[in-house]
């Protein structure tokens, strides 16, 4: 079968915790430990799924590989992997699409190893258990999907599925204001997404295929469902497997003209959902006008903000944490903030550069406002977990920082510095996972024994819960940024990259280390420190379990490896995506400066010459191929890294070593 | 025209050329093609004849009704949608009505909702077996009305349909006949209702002695003409007779300012008719406004002749059969004589119905959503849910009406969209008023305050009518979203192509009452979620394995599932939109 290979698989990671809470459905309602422990082991066997992408060394030959026999991940190559596209909706150019590259791998893992830990944690939830694991299966399932989906209808649908689940679990078994935390939360991404969806249709409507060059028809994954009827009726596809660099020319020459054939019958729409498609188009062709992009850039980027949360729509995420229940904050702040800047590096800047290259201003200040405000929030507060929850606010703030500073302009270009800002994004996106997933943890655990978190009422927590109060202070120092931890790494690339594009913006946001630095160590030093205990419930501090302590120590032990290992364990599996994405907007920007300079009085007319441009640089590559026919395997990923980013700089590679 | 030719015409048009008088019709003589209706008609003859023998009484009249409809339903052939080519446009009965995919997909929404609903009243048991006869009865006559609505061709017709729909109806809302709120609701109902009628009335005879016809494609053709040099009285006059027309149609529609009865109506009949008026009822109401709107805003190449084969017919299609009965001129309406591009002359008119449909919408989608906010009883906050939503479902036709000028295709679309929603929203109505029933007969309430921590008593159920409200609010994954989609995106292609400002103003207010619309429906969900149970409450049993219990899963599961695999109501509607532009 043609996409048997990877279709199955990734259906099933997102899936299978879908199928768990169906299975869960039939379970009788008061055996809490089969419950619990049953979906235990589905997000344990959706962890297993995607570390297998790990452990399965990558089978370039096999493009016919089986269930049991798919690719692992390839963390040399930038393009996406595993990609799979079937029709769906057919009649409304709505695809089955998905697939991993580097941005989303390792979001997923993220994902399957927080969704694990909070279950594992999920203990203390005593009130319909049932309930509460079918809702956080479902819950699973939606994270999973949006950051595999490619076709923006799925991403859309998947982004939804999480809200219900999300509403319910922090409404029924969240703190005492749990009812308009949930509405807020609720209220704010609903009409994030509205935004989104109108977006999305003006997106779809102005998009034209035909205005693709066959190249990157072929990359977009488009060909893959270009079907050919033959004489007797039977429809088959004309590429015989999913485009990969692989593919013969002449399969792809064959599959564009079918589909330009289709696209001039009627038969198919111009029009796509096709995120990837999308992303050539706003690049290279003039098929979304400036205003277009400007336009979805910010719906776009207001939705993903509110989910980042960005100030000032931030407001929803302190109320939604401090009610929400341990499990269920570790996946707030581990997962679903994430979402917010995964949609802004693949959908918002690729699919509208020049709304982008507009806004970055907005973009950067918002992001280094988000850390300021967040860090001052944080030192104000009285309650453990709202703190916890500012931080988050201050950190994602370097998030998007990192992602919007646009430095690759004039005259040089040079897009070496985004690039480490966006993988310094990245990066802090995956150590603020583990590092904030841990924080709400710990706040959980104390929380369970005291049963408040009023911060001026602990201390003393040292000597009566020593284990705990190590890993504590461990994942504490996590969240604030001290090198040798994971918080450091993403820190400290984004503040470096942005002395280049505005050395004000810098100055503010490596000053902010010293609010984050004040805010940490004085938590720290009001509730494990100290001589005594000060609060109530005193007689119900013992030391922390074992459950507990092994989901900290994860949870410590990743942010240690992180921050010590980052090129090895995270970096160089999205750096090739990530070089190549900034150094595509870099030649965008290129483009766009020379097409202003050479017609000011054109310039709505700017991107057409990028047109020819892509197409250019796409023949070549094909070209490329053709001469060498089917590289070893050793070189495979050679012309990609080589035409992927010619001045190819390592930069976290280079701070580690 | 001598007399023998008109009846020979009209011999070919009831019943095609085949075999003499007694011949079979053939099949697409209007008889065949009316099929669905006369089958319709049947099963109320048989129900009320069945009835005067002693052994008709012994069974319940519901038995007879619903085999009538399912053989409605089985002869509407609603399969033919998907077909190559889709349906062919064919004007019936000498083009009082017409018979298109629109219609057949209408007519399969129609029936294949009666039949849910029948069903439904037999396990609610409203009405008992002594008021059956005659409570389906009524039902039934309703249906056929709606079907009528949904195929007229002829303003007469649509006001003949209308009232046909209506009547029934006015007797259905005071089917708790004990009850005052009931009565009260059905006199409400039926004043209101014939305030309407007049109005309209009153505009359809404006109408016809402007253009001189009633017939709606050749209102069309005669508009074009007439518009470029019409005096500016008279285009008052034109403008003043769209405006009563519309209201007939948003009485049916119950958009705002002609709401009134609605939440009535709702309250003080049962909620088994509140599904009725809700689902059917608008359905019919916007598939007339479909067709109303494209006669007066389009012009549409002749359908073709009832009676003779189609190749045949395609032929003689340029004839001037519509004439019979229209008040049309002695020759055919002549194209020719509008200009290089007829299209292009509607374009005032055509801003002014869009415009017109557009603030409608708007403001039904935007009242109805912030008037429920306030609701106590179910019964109304679903009423007003029923006009919200109406609002949503008319956002559709400003598009249609924006894109019917330069882009047939896409105002297709729009109306595929349309009917997206439509087939979409029955589930959902259906669904939510049948868990309402479900409830009233388990505890006797239908306040909000009375469903508090149901969902320890029936889990079920809560979840059935969660998902439905949600589905209500458009969240995807549920169902509700895809009718949101496809209507927006109807909204975003219109708005692209002809640059109409004011779709783009429609499209936004769709999705900000989308966002406020989630406040009532999650109030109810959380009412009965995440509050605690009264103590009061009298113990009833509502469990999913009994007729009630699998009744809802089964009309709830369409509206979970269906975002998996939706591409065939995509294509049915597409297929039924096809050829009514184009």
């Amino acid at each position: 079968m043609f996409d048997g290979n990877y279709v199955l698989w990734l259906s099933l990671i997102v899936f299978l915790p879908a199928a768990g809470a169906l299975v869960l459905a039939f379970l009788p309602r008061d055996q809490h430990d089969l419950l619990r422990y049953f979906t235990l082991a589905v997000t344990g066997a959706v962890l297993a799924l995607t570390v297998l992408a790990f452990l399965v060394p990558p089978n370039p030959g096999a493009t016919e590989a089986t269930f049991f026999e798919f690719n692992g991940f390839r963390e040399a190559a930038a393009y996406m992997q595993n990609v799979f596209n079937v029709a769906w909706i057919p009649s409304f150019d709505i695809y089955y699409f998905m697939g991993m590259d580097g941005i989303s791998f390792p979001l997923i893992m993220l994902t399957a190893l927080v969704s694990f830990l909070a279950m594992a944690a999920s203990w203390s939830i005593k009130k319909s258990v049932k309930a509460y694991c079918i809702l956080f299966l479902l819950l699973e399932t939606g994270m999973i999907g949006v950051f595999l989906a490619l076709d923006f209808f799925l991403f859309y649908v998947f982004w939804e599925v999480m809200l219900l689940p999300m509403y319910f679990l922090i409404g029924v078994w969240g703190g005492p204001r749990k009812e308009y935390a949930a509405i807020k939360f609720f209220l704010y991404t609903l009409l994030g997404s509205v935004l989104m969806l109108i977006a999305i249709l003006m997106l779809y409507f102005n998009s034209d295929l035909s205005k693709l060059s066959n190249e990157q028809l072929a990359r977009a994954h488009v060909l893959d469902t270009v079907v050919q009827v033959d004489a007797s009726g039977d429809r088959a596809r004309i590429l015989s497997a999913p485009w990969s660099q692989e593919t013969s020319p002449v399969e792809i020459e064959a599959a564009a003209q079918q589909l330009r054939r289709d696209m001039q019958a009627g038969t198919r729409s111009v029009h796509t959902f096709n995120l990837l498609a999308m992303a050539e188009m706003g690049q290279t062709t003039d098929a979304f006008s400036q205003s277009i992009q400007w336009w979805s850039f910010l719906l776009l980027f207001i939705g993903f903000a509110i989910k980042v949360p960005s100030v000032p729509v931030h407001t929803w995420l302190p109320d939604a944490h401090v009610e929400a229940p341990t499990p269920i904050s570790m996946i707030l702040a581990g997962v679903l903030l994430k979402m917010g800047g995964y949609g802004i590096i693949r959908i918002c800047y690729p699919i509208c550069p020049y709304g982008g290259w507009d806004l970055a201003w907005l973009v950067c200040t918002l992001g280094v406002v988000s850390m300021v405000y967040g860090a001052f929030a944080a030192l104000a507060q009285k309650d453990f977990k709202r703190m916890v929850a500012y931080s988050s606010v201050s950190h994602m703030g370097y998030v998007v920082l990192g992602l919007g500073v646009w430095s690759a302009t004039a005259p040089a270009y040079d897009p070496d510095y985004w690039n480490m800002g966006i993988s310094g994004a990245m990066f802090q996106m995956i150590g603020h996972g583990i590092s904030s997933a841990g924080m709400f943890f710990m706040v959980g655990v104390i929380y369970d024994r005291v049963h408040h978190r009023n911060l001026d009422e602990f201390g003393g927590l040292f000597g009566k819960m020593p284990v705990y109060t190590a890993l504590s202070i461990g994942i504490f120092f996590a969240g604030l940024g001290l090198p040798g931890l994971c918080g450091f790494i993403g820190e400290v690339l984004v503040v470096l990259s942005v002395w280049p594009y505005q050395p004000v913006l810098a100055i503010v946001s490596a000053s902010v280390v010293v609010l984050t630095a004040a805010y940490i160590l004085w938590a720290i030093q009001r509730v494990y420190l100290g001589a005594e205990y000060k609060g109530p419930h005193a007689e119900e501090i013992v030391p922390s379990t074992l459950r507990e302590n092994l989901i900290a120590g994860t949870l410590f032990v990743l942010a240690i490896l992180l921050g010590v290992f980052p090129y090895q364990t995270v970096l160089r599996y999205m750096d090739p995506t990530i070089d190549r994405q900034v150094r595509l907007l870099a030649d965008w920007t290129e483009r766009q400066d020379q097409a202003a300079a050479a017609a000011p009085e054109e310039a709505q007319a700017a991107t057409v010459p990028a047109a020819e441009a892509g197409r250019d640089e796409s023949d070549e590559r094909g070209e490329a191929f053709a001469a060498t026919g089917q590289p070893a395997v050793g070189e495979r990923s050679a012309p990609d890294l080589a035409s992927g980013s010619p001045v190819r700089t390592e930069p976290a590679a280079a701070l580690v070593e | 025209m001598e007399l023998h030719e008109i009846v020979s015409d009209l011999i070919i048009d009831t019943k095609g050329l085949a075999g003499g008088l007694l011949g079979a019709p053939t099949n697409t003589s209007s008889i065949a093609l009316f099929l669905p209706e006369l089958v319709v008609c049947a099963t109320i003859l048989l129900m009320l004849l069945v009835r005067l023998f002693r052994w008709g009484r012994t069974f319940h009249s519901f038995y007879v009704a619903v085999l009538g409809c399912a053989l409605a339903l089985a002869v509407t052939q609603p399969q033919q949608l998907l077909a190559e080519g889709g349906v062919p446009r064919i004007e019936i009965f000498t083009g009082m009505l017409v018979f298109d995919g629109f219609t057949v997909f209408l007519r399969t929404i129609l029936l294949a909702f009666t039949v849910l609903f029948l069903i439904l009243t037999k396990i609610s048991g409203i009405p008992d077996r002594e008021d059956g006869g005659d409570i389906y009865t009524l039902v039934l006559g309703a249906v056929l009305g709606m079907c009528l609505m949904a195929s007229s061709n002829h303003l007469l017709m649509v006001f003949m349909s209308i009232e046909m729909a209506s009547v029934p109806s006015y007797a259905l809302a005071g089917l708790l006949k004990g009850r005052r709120l009931g009565s009260e609701a059905a006199l409400k109902y039926s004043v209101y209702g014939a305030g309407a009628a007049g109005v309209m009335l009153y505009g359809i005879s404006l109408l016809a002695g402007l253009v001189n016809t009633v017939h709606l494609p050749t209102m069309g053709v005669e508009l074009a003409q007439r518009l470029p040099t019409m005096a500016p009285p008279e285009y008052m006059v034109l403008a003043l007779a769209g405006m009563m027309v519309m209201v007939g149609l948003a009485f049916k529609l119950s958009a705002v300012p002609f709401h009134f009865w609605c939440p009535d109506v709702f309250e003080g009949a049962p909620a088994e008719v509140g599904a009725f008026l809700s689902v059917a009822s608008k359905a019919a109401a916007l598939a007339l406004l479909v067709r109303v709107a494209i006669g007066l805003s389009a012009i549409v190449p002749p359908g073709l002749p009832a009676g003779q084969p189609i190749d045949q017919a395609a032929q003689t299609a340029a004839r001037d059969l519509p004439g019979l009965f229209a008040v049309a001129d002695e020759k055919p309406a002549d194209n020719s004589a509008i200009g290089a591009d007829p299209r292009a002359a509607l374009q005032p008119m055509r801003s002014l119905l869009g415009k017109l449909i557009a603030v409608l919408a708007i403001i039904t989608c935007t009242f109805g959503n912030l008037a429920a906010y306030g609701q106590t009883n179910i019964k109304r906050l679903l009423a007003y849910s029923t006009i919200a939503h109406a609002g949503y479902m008319m956002m559709a036709v400003p598009a249609l009406i924006a894109l019917a000028g330069q882009h047939p295709q896409q105002a297709q679309n729009a109306v595929s969209g349309l009917g997206i929603y439509i087939a979409l929203y029955l589930f959902m109505n259906l669904g939510a008023f049948a868990i309402v029933a479900f409830f009233r007969n388990a505890f006797r309430s239908e306040e909000i305050a009375d469903y508090a921590g149901l969902i320890r008593r029936c889990p079920g159920m809560v979840i059935c009518f969660a998902a439905i409200l949600f589905s209500l609010v458009g969240l995807p994954p549920l169902s509700g979203f895809i009718g949101k989609f496809a209507v927006f995106a109807a909204l975003m292609d219109g708005f692209r192509l002809t640059g109409e400002t004011y779709l783009l103003i429609v499209l936004l207010a769709g999705g900000i009452n989308t966002a406020i619309s989630l406040f009532y429906y999650l109030r109810v969900v959380k009412v009965m979620t995440m509050e605690p149970e009264s103590p009061t409450r009298v113990p009833f049993a509502l469990p999913m394995l009994s007729a009630a219990g699998m009744f809802t899963i089964a009309i709830t599961l369409p509206t979970l599932l269906l975002i998996l695999w939706w591409n065939w109501i995509n294509e049915s509607a597409l297929g039924a939109a096809r050829h009514l532009l184009t």
